[in-house]
């Protein structure tokens, strides 16, 4: 085969370098000088190798933020993945009722997340929130500002409110996608309903709940705006979750060192678990025959 | 095993069906007996799918009953029913290994192990997968699918019926007849009921005892394939049935002589008066060409070699024709008339078979 050769046609790759390189690469790379070097303001700065790495993975601060950051997430996706799935299975295949619960689901997903959290934070209160309202005159000792399990309660159902949906659209792309004929078929080998979802839809929708899994990981793991709006990482430091806890190391405290190493290492745990996921799901895919 | 009863069945798609054309399925009385072998043979779209849903109970009908030995099943799921349906795209459990899925329907049915086992083999055998038992079902060309779903649908000794909705369409044509002849050997071997749903007039001819035609709706003959090709009892048969199909005429009729286009021609038998638009049906096996003589005006149109026999294309008075030729006799030189064999000639009035006089109420 005889090929053209024109190294001119690297000039056709360039724009996309230059915009990678000015959103992704250039402030990733400041973040990166912050991380090794140390400032006492003024603007000197001074070389400090890899002691604020060294500093962060000693600091029990992190790990306790690693911690809540993973107990959370695995909650939510414990809760949001069977309940989108149960929802999806019962939702309306056709038809207006179809469409209508199509909306319905939506309508969370379209609600800026600030917003969610001063929804969750007033509906929550004890004083004129209906939720908190409710709940007191029930008798329930309920106070998401002072006690923990209910900060976590609220956060958790806030999530789950928020993101569920997101979940069962997607489950329910993948059931829409199953020909008649494999239901048809299933009931004249006389299936139970049981078998009919674990042989014929959990298999059909095995691709999109793996990206539904490792959207919502993604996001659970970097979540900031809801808790931050609701609990302000408290009580204490009791919902104080990784970007929480950064924000506050970084803009707060104005560490900025020990902030761009904890967020490099932050950004390394993602691309490590998503690498992970990503591995596993096209060895699904793989896995054919043989 | 079973006999299969349909009593005054219709079906519609819509909730409120009103003109005659809103009816899937138009009303349908008919015994699909004990152990025979039928085809439902027909163009897509004519109610054949409808029918073989509403018989395995996947769709219930809007009108009349279905009974299974004389026990209505109207409303019985299709569980109870106990029929096996091998569908026209293939269904496999992508999850399940190809043994795994010939052995579905029996675990449902919680059947021994030992006899899974046994049966999973034969079926096997049968469909040539027994290599390929222990391989997932993922990744499988879509013939090996329809295989596995052939088989799926065998497995079972017991079932009622076996119901197949063109099951070999995607499969290549070498396996096709290979596949098909197991199926009839099934048949043969066990004498279940079989209902065979096909649009391809071979695959209908070469399957079943009797083909049940269907068009628009309706059955409009069942018979043996003999039948279906010497006395079509609808213009549809005669034309669907047959490569190519029969020719037809408008005809004026009187007694034993029909006028086509000025000209007469003998009929076989003599007819009462017919009412309607009357035509008449002739196979192109039985129309003779010649030059000169009796019959009507032809003009060859186009000769087609096929290998075993010559089609004739004919333009007879401007209604398009045609005649079949063994392979060893040459078109007649300079032929401008055709006739036809008296004997061969069907009469029709509104598309459907009048009976001759000599048999008038016998059989219509």
């Amino acid at each position: 085969m005889n090929k053209t050769v024109n190294q001119k046609a690297w000039f056709l790759v360039l724009p996309v370098l230059i915009l990678v390189g000015f959103s992704a690469v250039i402030p990733l790379m400041t973040v990166v000088n912050y991380s090794v070097q140390d400032t006492f303001g003024n603007n000197v700065f001074f070389w400090a190798g890899l002691d604020w790495f060294r500093d962060m993975l000693e600091s029990e601060r992190m790990w306790n933020a690693l911690g809540r950051q993973l107990v959370f997430s695995s909650i939510i996706l414990a809760i949001e993945v069977p309940l989108g799935i149960f929802v999806a299975l019962n939702m309306p295949k056709k038809g207006f009722w179809a469409s209508f619960c199509l909306v319905l689901m939506s309508l969370p997903l379209l609600i800026p997340w600030n917003v969610v959290g001063t929804i969750w934070q007033i509906f929550g209160r004890v004083d004129i929130g209906l939720l908190g309202y409710v709940l007191a005159k029930l008798g329930v000792n309920y106070n998401y500002t002072q006690n923990v399990i209910d900060a976590w309660a609220t956060v958790i159902i806030m999530d789950v409110w928020h993101w569920t949906s997101l979940v069962a659209l997607l489950a329910y792309a993948g059931l829409q996608s199953i020909p008649d004929a494999y239901y048809q078929a299933a009931k004249i080998d006389q299936a139970s309903r049981w078998k009919v979802f674990r042989f014929i839809e959990l298999p059909k929708m095995a691709g999109v709940l793996m990206i539904a899994i490792l959207l919502r990981f993604m996001d659970s793991f970097m979540i900031y705006t809801e808790p931050f709006v609701v609990t302000g990482g408290g009580p204490g430091n009791a919902t104080t979750f990784l970007s929480i806890d950064l924000v506050k190391m970084a803009l707060g405290q104005f560490d900025l060192g020990p902030a761009a190493a904890f967020s490099l290492m932050y950004f390394l745990v993602i691309l490590l678990i998503s690498w992970v996921f990503y591995t596993v799901m096209t060895n699904l895919d793989k896995r054919d025959g043989v | 095993m079973a006999k299969i009863t349909l009593d005054n069945l219709a079906h519609s798609y819509l909730k409120q069906p009103k003109s005659d054309d809103d009816w899937a399925l138009k009303e349908l009385n008919h015994d699909w007996a004990d152990g025979e072998a039928y085809a439902l043979l027909g163009s897509s779209g004519c109610g054949k799918s409808t029918l073989l849903n509403i018989i395995s109970g996947l769709l219930r009908p809007s009108r009349g009953r279905i009974l299974f030995d004389g026990r209505d099943v109207t409303d019985a799921p299709t569980a109870e029913r106990n029929i096996a349906q091998v569908f026209q795209f293939p269904v496999v459990y992508d999850t399940m290994t190809v043994g795994e899925n010939l052995a579905f329907p029996l675990k449902n049915r919680g059947a021994d192990p030992k006899y899974i086992a046994e049966r999973v083999n034969a079926i096997a055998a049968m469909i040539g997968m027994e290599d390929q038992l222990r391989r997932k079902a993922r990744g499988l060309t879509a013939d090996a699918k329809q295989k596995i779903s052939l088989g799926r649908g065998m497995v079972r000794e017991d079932v009622n019926a076996l119901l197949f909705d063109e099951p070999l369409t995607v499969i290549d044509p070498h396996m096709k007849w290979e596949l098909r002849t197991q199926l009839k050997q099934l048949h043969h071997d066990f004498g279940h009921t079989m209902i065979y749903v096909t649009h391809d007039q071979t695959e209908a001819l070469t399957f079943a005892d009797k083909v049940v035609v269907m068009y628009d709706g309706r059955v409009v003959q069942i018979g043996t394939p003999q039948e279906l090709f010497e006395r079509p009892a609808h213009t549809f048969v005669g034309f669907f049935i047959g490569s190519p199909g029969m020719n037809l005429f408008d005809a004026q009729v009187s007694g034993a002589t029909a006028t086509v286009q000025g000209v007469a021609v003998p009929l076989g038998d003599s007819y009462a008066p017919v009412a309607g638009q009357v035509q008449i049906g002739v196979r192109p096996e039985f129309v003779r060409l010649h030059a000169g003589g009796e019959g009507l005006p032809a003009r060859i149109t186009r000769v087609e070699d096929v290998g075993r026999h010559k089609i004739v294309r004919l333009d007879v008075g401007g209604t398009a024709a045609n005649a079949i030729l063994d392979e060893g006799t040459p078109v007649p030189a300079g032929a401008d008339r055709v006739s036809f064999d008296a004997e061969a000639i069907n009469v029709y009035a509104d598309d459907w078979r009048v009976a001759p006089q000599s048999l008038q109420g016998r059989a219509a």
